[in-house]
């Protein structure tokens, strides 16, 4: 047997050239192994570069330092030996259920015969029998991606690459098409030898996976591996289960480690952080949910996501953005409303917009730079395009965009400022 | 349950279907034959043979009109094909080829046709050969440009997704334009060619009868036998043309255009049930038929079989297209330097310098008076049918019946009406100034029209309940909630009009009744007055005139509103 793993990424790192000439770092340090009988989940949220790390490895695009190695062969390019199945489906509408499974090998000029007896089999597999002659559109979304799977396996693969591939489904679905896909991988039945699961879901992750690497942001790297080595079929209610959940929760939220990676995500000083755009409605939403019980000011994060029926995705940028308007603390896994943010919760609207004005300018360096700009001037008002130019020192036009966005929302709840999105004007007058 | 056999398609032997389809090929390719005979000619017997107006010619004289078109569509169509993927595939040559089809789409097809015609004459000389190029690259004029953005703009709006699964499954690039590029930009492309359809005609008519200088040709078609019908001044004779058009117009719409729209269909992307699925009977009846769904199955083989017939390129090639390549941008960089000194000097040389100032400015104040005709007759038309087309797109019934009609009409080549409204006008002794203006958007109005009525139907029905709620009714109703709804809509269709407009202006403006030739002042007739006179240098003076004023209206005035309503006022 070939001693080499299936798949090996050594000191990989992926950045994109910035208009202005310098680069934006998205992936870095990625040291991962993949071998035989293994599913490795890479969890994290947006934005922490686990899908671009997918896609070096599918040869869809190329690293810019590092190295990629399938069976110790360099990727150069899409592997005859490494599959993909995608987030939307990515099925061709015009072809048939049959067409769209047997695309890969038609493009491999395997004989007719086989291509048929081949994509047959893969369809009875996968459960898709008595669908061939479908298309895509009469299918539901579960079927839609039992179509995505059996195009993958069909093509016998080693690798199966996932990319979030249960996160445009509904509950239910998902968790009968991942328990279907756990049973086959368990007997053994689907022609794969390893498989790299994309997710954004803790528990999907420690559902399915045998290692899960943790990822960070900004620029995206690995923050931890942990490995899983509950039996299978795993039990989400089992106590070991919950514990492992609850830990990576920890793990995520945990505030990263030296000064340099402080300054990352919410430094809390500087106009040059880049903001998520949360609306105001989602943090007073939140506070008030953490502040009424059974919370009574003091979260556990799983507990209040599945309580409010939020993805990590949607929770921790909420949670992150109170934490850097000091209305709550983030730490081993629990969301702790401070005395302000538990004056928020408790008070009526226009005590609330007080509040709120007072951590804004305080806490929000744009935000308070914004204002004071207007304070300074004359005409008490300025161009968008003013700070957009000034942002776009530290960080991608994309990213200058969605902070000042940010801002123009939190500025306008608290009555900071006005925005005239027509004129692209900040101003301090209220419109007439 | 049966199992479904992908590849076992003929287990019939036929259906009545069948019959029905055997009965609808024949014909076609009886008709494409008695179409084509004549085609090789000498030029002279043109002369010789005289068009007759004879009704019972018609019929014939349709089916050549028609063959000309089917040939200006496939001739559009392998241009888009490879043009717009050109431009959509390389980044370097996408910069130029990109604006030249912008370009094109505004100049002027008519006056370019005197222009093409002694091109194509002089390739085949004393041939028919030569005056029906001239007709079908008119036509093709009218079609090919709109493809191939509306291709090119599919190209570039490739989900990634789907690209990446291409990539990762390892199609070739023989096989992704044909399983994925092509199909994906299907339902848009089809959609326009119905759309640039009514242009389509409108030349056609136009240039089927085309006299340069002393070259006259008429080529057998239902256009040339309308000129016929001018010149002998016979009403009855226009009539007769203008029924027979119809009556291809429907033909081709019903047994073309709707089995293809209604075809596409499947190759939309978004996968939500659709809203309403297009039915078609000629496409149930090809659908059933076992033989045309055999010539289906046998295309999509042929599609698979070129793929793998195709040298595949198996070398590794991620991002290698996309590395920029300085000796290679050097080269193409000084090629188009090269074309654009070239042209520079063609323009100085043969244009600019032989040209008084006086003239220029001459031309130039006609020009502004064809666009204070074409802007004046949009706001005209749009008093007329934006009011009318909100009435009707609230009532789903009355735009049931109305929608179609509008584009129907739209289709109709306008030209084949105006001897009846010169007619008119020189038996009443009208002012031409005024009166043979309305012409020029007689056949563009009714972009507005259907326009309008599907921006209010797509009114959606609780907006509509809210202001009845809040009883906004009146000058109120229509200021915040009819017009800005229709807006976008609206605005679609007032640069479609105006672009056919201008187009229009070169047959409207300059008109004929038998030997009685009346005129309006304005680029038009300039151009057209050149065109018989066979003067060149006009001729190429006023098409770029006319294209410079197209161009910087379309810069300058339509398509900040467009992004302006776009932004604002669309509802999604």
């Amino acid at each position: 047997m070939n001693n080499a793993p299936l798949l090996q990424c050594t000191d990989v790192r992926k950045s994109f050239p910035k208009p202005d000439g310098a680069e934006l770092l998205v992936l870095e340090g990625m040291n991962l192994e993949l071998r035989e009988g293994q599913i490795v989940g890479l969890l994290g949220r947006s934005g922490s570069g686990k899908s671009t790390l997918l896609r070096l490895i599918a040869g869809l695009a190329e690293p810019s330092d590092g190295q990629l190695f399938y069976l110790g062969q360099p990727i150069v390019g899409p592997a005859a030996g490494i599959a993909m199945v995608f987030q939307s489906f990515a099925l061709f509408p015009w072809l048939t259920v049959f067409e769209n499974v047997a695309l890969g090998l038609e493009a491999q000029r395997m004989p007719r015969a086989e291509i048929r007896k081949r994509s047959l089999a893969a369809i009875d597999l996968i459960g898709l029998d008595g669908f061939e002659s479908a298309y895509p559109r009469e299918l539901s979304g579960g079927m839609r991606q039992r179509v995505g799977f059996a195009r993958a396996l069909v093509v016998h693969p080693n690798i199966l690459l996932m990319d979030e591939p249960f996160s445009a489904l509904d509950v239910l679905t998902a968790e009968t098409l991942r328990t279907d896909f756990l049973d086959l991988w368990a007997e053994g039945r689907m022609p794969i030898k390893g498989v790299i699961l994309v997710t954004h879901n803790i528990e999907e992750a420690v559902l399915m996976c045998d290692r899960i690497l943790v990822f960070g942001t900004n620029p995206g790297r690995i923050l931890s591996e942990i490995k899983v080595s509950l039996p299978q079929p795993r039990n989400r209610l089992d106590p070991s289960f919950r514990e492992l959940v609850e830990n990576i929760y920890v793990e995520m939220t945990a505030r990263p480690q030296g000064s340099a990676s402080r300054h990352e995500r919410f430094p809390g000083s500087g106009i040059g952080t880049a903001l998520p755009h949360v609306s105001s409605n989602l943090l007073a939403g939140l506070m008030e949910a953490v502040a009424a019980p059974p919370f009574n000011g003091k979260a556990d994060l799983p507990e209040i996501a599945s309580d409010l029926q939020m993805e990590i995705d949607e929770l921790f940028p909420v949670a992150e953005t109170l934490q850097m308007l000091r209305f709550a603390e983030l730490e081993g896994g629990d969301l702790k409303l401070t005395e302000a943010g538990m004056a928020f919760a408790q008070s009526a609207l226009d005590e609330r917009k007080r509040i709120f004005l007072r951590h804004l300018l305080t806490y929000v360096p744009l935000a308070a730079h914004v204002r004071r700009v207007l304070d300074e001037r004359a005409s008490h008002s300025a161009r968008k395009s003013r700070f957009i130019d000034e942002l776009e020192d530290f960080m991608n036009e994309e990213a200058a965009e969605q902070s000042l966005r940010a801002v123009v929302s939190w500025g306008r709840y608290a009555e900071a400022f006005a925005y005239d999105n027509e004129n692209a004007m900040f101003s301090l007058e209220n419109p007439t | 349950m049966k199992r479904f056999e992908p590849y076992g398609f003929l287990r019939d032997l036929a259906s009545r279907w069948d019959v029905l389809a055997f009965i609808v090929v024949i014909g076609l390719i009886a008709f494409l034959g008695e179409a084509s005979r004549g085609l090789f000619a000498p030029l002279s017997q043109l002369e010789v043979v005289p068009l007759s107006l004879d009704p019972a010619r018609l019929p014939e004289y349709a089916a050549r009109t028609t063959f000309r078109m089917l040939a200006g569509l496939g001739l559009s169509l392998v241009f888009t094909l490879t043009y717009a993927t050109w431009a959509a595939k390389s980044e370097r040559a996408g910069k130029l080829l990109v604006p030249i089809l912008d370009i094109l789409q505004s100049v002027p097809i008519l006056g370019f046709i005197s222009v093409t015609a002694v091109f194509f004459m002089s390739l085949a000389p004393g041939r028919v050969l030569g005056a029906e190029f001239v007709a079908i690259f008119a036509i093709f004029t009218s079609q090919a440009w709109n493809m191939a953005f509306s291709f090119y703009q599919s190209l570039r709006t490739i989900p990634t997704e789907l690209m990446e699964a291409a990539e990762s499954f390892r199609l070739s690039p023989w096989m992704r334009f044909w399983q994925l590029e092509v199909p994906f930009a299907m339902p848009a492309l089809i959609w326009n060619m119905m759309m640039s359809m009514s242009g389509g005609w409108f030349f056609v008519v136009a240039s089927e009868a085309v006299s340069v200088g002393h070259t006259t040709f008429a080529l057998p078609g239902v256009g040339s036998y309308i000129a016929l019908a001018i010149e002998h001044k016979n009403l009855r004779a226009i009539g007769w043309a203008i029924a027979t058009m119809l009556i291809v117009i429907l033909l081709y719409d019903q047994l073309l255009f709707r089995p293809l729209v209604a075809w596409v269909d499947r190759f939309r992307v978004e996968q939500e049930p659709g809203v309403r699925v297009p039915e078609s009977w000629a496409l149930t009846m090809m659908r059933r038929s076992r033989l045309i769904q055999a010539a289906n199955v046998t295309f999509h083989a042929a599609v698979l079989w070129t793929s793998r017939a195709v040298k595949r390129n198996d070398a590794p090639s991620i991002d290698a297209a996309a590395r920029p390549k300085r000796s290679l941008d050097l080269l193409w960089i000084s090629l188009v330097a090269a074309a654009v000194v070239l042209g520079l000097w063609h323009m100085v040389a043969g244009l600019i310098a032989d040209t008084p100032l006086q003239e220029a400015l001459h031309v130039c104040g006609l020009a502004l008076l064809t666009m204070l005709r074409v802007f004046g007759l949009i706001a005209l038309a749009s008093l007329v049918w934006v009011p009318i087309g909100v009435w009707v797109g609230m009532r789903p019934r009355a735009a049931q019946i109305v929608q179609p009609i509008a584009q129907f009409m739209a289709a109709f080549p306008a030209n084949l009406l105006f001897p009846i409204a010169v007619y008119g006008i020189v038996a009443w002794k009208l002012n031409p100034d005024i009166y043979l203006s309305p012409l020029m958007i007689l056949g563009t109005q009714w972009y507005i029209l259907f326009n309008v009525i599907a921006g209010a139907s797509a009114i959606p029905a609780e907006m509509r309940h809210v202001a009845a709620n809040f009883r906004v009714t009146g000058w109120l109703w229509w200021r915040k909630v009819a017009l800005p709804a229709v807006l976008p809509f609206y605005v679609t269709g007032a640069i479609t009009a105006s672009g056919g407009s201008w187009n229009a202006a070169i047959v409207a403006e300059l008109a004929s009744w038998g030997d009685t030739r009346i005129r309006a002042r304005g680029l038009g007739s300039y151009i057209a007055e050149a065109t018989i006179a066979g003067d060149f240098h006009q001729i190429v003076l006023g098409i770029g005139v006319m294209s410079l004023f197209v161009v910087i209206i379309n810069r300058l005035f339509w398509r900040p509103l467009y992004y302006f309503a776009e932004r604002r006022y669309r509802l999604t």
